[in-house]
């Protein structure tokens, strides 16, 4: 059982760190994703960079649609813009993978600045609805500007390079990937300890009230897209340096759907539930694939049924968490917590 | 420029614009009501048209037995799912409500890939085979008699609304939910008619059109463009819903005739973006004025 919780500056109250006891677990979490590489076959390994990616993009919708509460339907159009950018600079230039990564970013910012000008006009699902025009747009243009994006055929990467090492295989990918999740989400936890997240979550509560406080809303909305785009660019780059190919089809509607999912599954407004719906969302296919191999040699037309049971499993998901357990599951989380912390003295 | 070609095609896609005018219709009245945006509505439209091609091809039944059965199994559906997952997420955020419907879409999609399989399918023929001309222009005779079912249900459903007792209640309702209540309006019964009717507007449309183009799983990308119909006519106006929907299949027909198919969803996009910045609440709609 956890004592001693008191808070008694507002410091305390904004720190990071609540108690040395989750220093130490952030510290194993730390050394576990360190050393997973070393241990895991190369199976896990593709799930850990695939997780790895989806937490990135995750924590971006995060921020805009848990936290300041503006629904987006263009993540995976974003992504793609991202993606786009990386594989036409590896073909185009010799720049290293960090600057290609934040040249993503920031060109699929500039982007979310675009898509989100309209907030200022429409809101809720008329905004919904502008990101879902904004992500047709972008996908017709990965499919048509050929000189660029290399039409329906898309475009192949070079491997990412720094200083002429070259991270090709999933092992050497895990080391750019995770690091990088790891300090994104960082980073989206330090956003909300600063005025600028305030403001997100003020415009997230009640926008009109959020203006009467001084809150310039076409400012903090954007900057809100732009962030979260950021994020989605730089998944978007790892995305394309990682399968080494982008087409169109690589960042289709239905993805942006699933990085929906995966907030609302997670928990809206929650970074830790947006990790725990990105991993959660990730392995679903997975498991559900192994299950399909298991029944296989038992009913043969198991495979069949695994891609409309996929889509079943996804919708009832997504119904399910909504219905029944709307904070998601961070609550889950915090409950199995809550669960030790009081332990002895809860009946 | 070839005239008689563009009067054929424009042709052709007001017929289309017709079943636009008829989904959207469906669409607005469950907006109206129960103030939910239904992104299921495709995936309903699907599920209508699999039925028929359940009883017409399956059961060999007359297709116009089939038509009806499949028409009431699509409302019915639209019926449970109000009462199963709509009426639970009463109160909650429209995000989440919009995230509710997406999630029932990907369900249906599971469900009929499930129990029809993966591929295309063409549903039996049902309509007659006459080639239809309009002085000139040649209309294909699915479109031309699909346009004539359409807008005949299109017309019973003006009337019902205007007329019926049902249809005053269901727009009391969505004028004022509290005073339609005091006066003795059973509002959650008509939540779950809405939804009914808006589900069975959306079946026969779903029916008609997937006889003209072919029936997959995929079918219920329509959505999109039904969502565009909606939002440029005015989400909650019966009015917009028409005016758009003819519109917007004209146009997406043209720019498929002219442009190439590629450019089919950019083009009414496009509009969707223009009306977005300029009208946000559409060309037909209410403009809220919103408090704190």
């Amino acid at each position: 059982m956890r004592i001693g919780d008191a808070k008694q500056s507002y410091e305390a109250d904004e720190s990071i760190w609540k108690s040395s006891t989750q220093k130490v677990w952030f510290a194993v979490l730390l050394l576990v994703l360190a050393v997973f590489p070393f241990m895991a076959d190369a199976y896990l390994l593709y799930l850990g960079c695939m997780v790895g990616i989806a937490v990135i993009s995750t924590t971006g919708l995060n921020i805009l649609t848990g936290f300041t509460g503006l629904i987006s339907l263009g993540q995976a159009g974003f992504m793609g813009v991202g993606g786009y950018t990386v594989a036409w600079l590896s073909a185009n230039s010799a720049l290293p993978f960090p600057v290609t990564l934040l040249l993503a970013g920031l060109l699929a910012a500039a982007v979310g600045i675009l898509v989100g000008l309209p907030s200022l006009r429409v809101k809720g699902l008329y905004l919904a609805i502008a990101t879902l025009a904004a992500s047709v747009f972008l996908h017709f243009i990965f499919a048509e500007w050929e000189s660029v994006t290399g039409g329906m055929g898309g475009l192949s990467l070079e491997p990412a390079h720094l200083f002429g090492l070259s991270f090709q295989s999933d092992f050497e990918m895990y080391f750019i990937i995770v690091p990088l999740a790891v300090l994104m989400v960082f980073g989206a936890t330090n956003i909300f300890r600063t005025r600028t997240g305030r403001a997100f979550i003020a415009i997230r509560d009640r926008d009109i009230s959020a203006e009467i406080l001084g809150i310039n809303l076409l400012r903090y909305k954007l900057m809100s897209f732009a962030l979260s785009s950021f994020y989605a660019g730089v998944a978007g780059g790892l995305f394309a340096y990682f399968y080494r190919v982008v087409t169109p089809e690589s960042f289709p509607l239905s993805m942006s759907i699933f990085y929906l999912a995966a907030v609302i599954v997670g928990g809206m407004g929650n970074l830790l539930g947006g990790i725990l719906g990105a991993a959660f969302m990730t392995l679903i296919p997975e498991a559900l694939k192994l299950l399909t191999a298991a029944l296989t040699p038992f009913y043969p037309n198991a495979p069949i049924f695994m891609s409309p049971m996929l889509e079943i499993i996804f919708g009832v998901l997504i119904v399910g968490f909504l219905i029944f357990e709307p904070h998601g599951l961070a609550e889950i989380w915090h409950r199995i917590r809550r669960f030790f912390s009081l332990w002895p003295f809860k009946n | 420029m070839d005239w008689l070609f563009f009067g054929e095609i424009s042709l052709a896609g007001l017929a289309m614009g017709g079943l636009y005018a008829l989904i959207g219709l469906g669409f607005v009245i469950i907006y109206k009501a129960t103030r939910v945006i239904n992104f299921a509505i495709g995936e309903i439209m699907m599920f209508a048209a699999y039925l028929f091609l359940a009883f017409a091809g399956g059961m060999e039944m007359s297709p116009w037995v089939a038509l009806p059965l499949a028409v009431l199994g699509g409302s019915l559906l639209g019926g449970v799912i109000e009462k199963v997952m709509i009426r639970p997420m009463l109160g909650e955020s429209s995000i989440s409500v919009v995230m509710v419907t997406i999630g029932i879409a990907s369900i249906l999609v599971g469900v009929v890939e499930m129990i029809w399989g993966a591929d295309p399918q063409l549903l039996p023929d049902f309509l007659p085979r006459k080639p239809v001309f309009i002085g000139e222009m040649y209309l294909a005779p699915k479109i031309a008699y699909g346009f004539l079912i359409g807008a005949a249900m299109l017309i019973i459903y003006l009337l019902y609304f205007r007329f019926s007792r049902g249809g005053v209640a269901l727009r009391a309702t969505a004028s004022d939910q509290a005073a339609a209540y005091s006066m003795g309006i059973n509002v959650r019964r008509v939540f779950n008619l809405a939804w009914v009717f808006g589900s069975l507007a959306a079946s026969l449309a779903g029916v008609l059109v997937a006889a003209t183009g072919g029936l997959s799983p995929q079918f219920g990308a329509i959505g999109l463009s039904v969502l565009v119909v909606v939002i440029v006519g005015g989400l909650d106006s019966i009015v917009g819903a028409l005016v758009a929907g003819v519109f917007i299949g004209w146009l997406e027909t043209v720019a498929g005739a002219y442009l190439g198919g590629e450019y089919r969803m950019p083009a009414t996009f496009a509009v969707l973006a223009v009306i977005l910045v300029f009208r946000p609440y559409g060309l037909f709609g209410t403009h809220d004025i919103e408090r704190v």
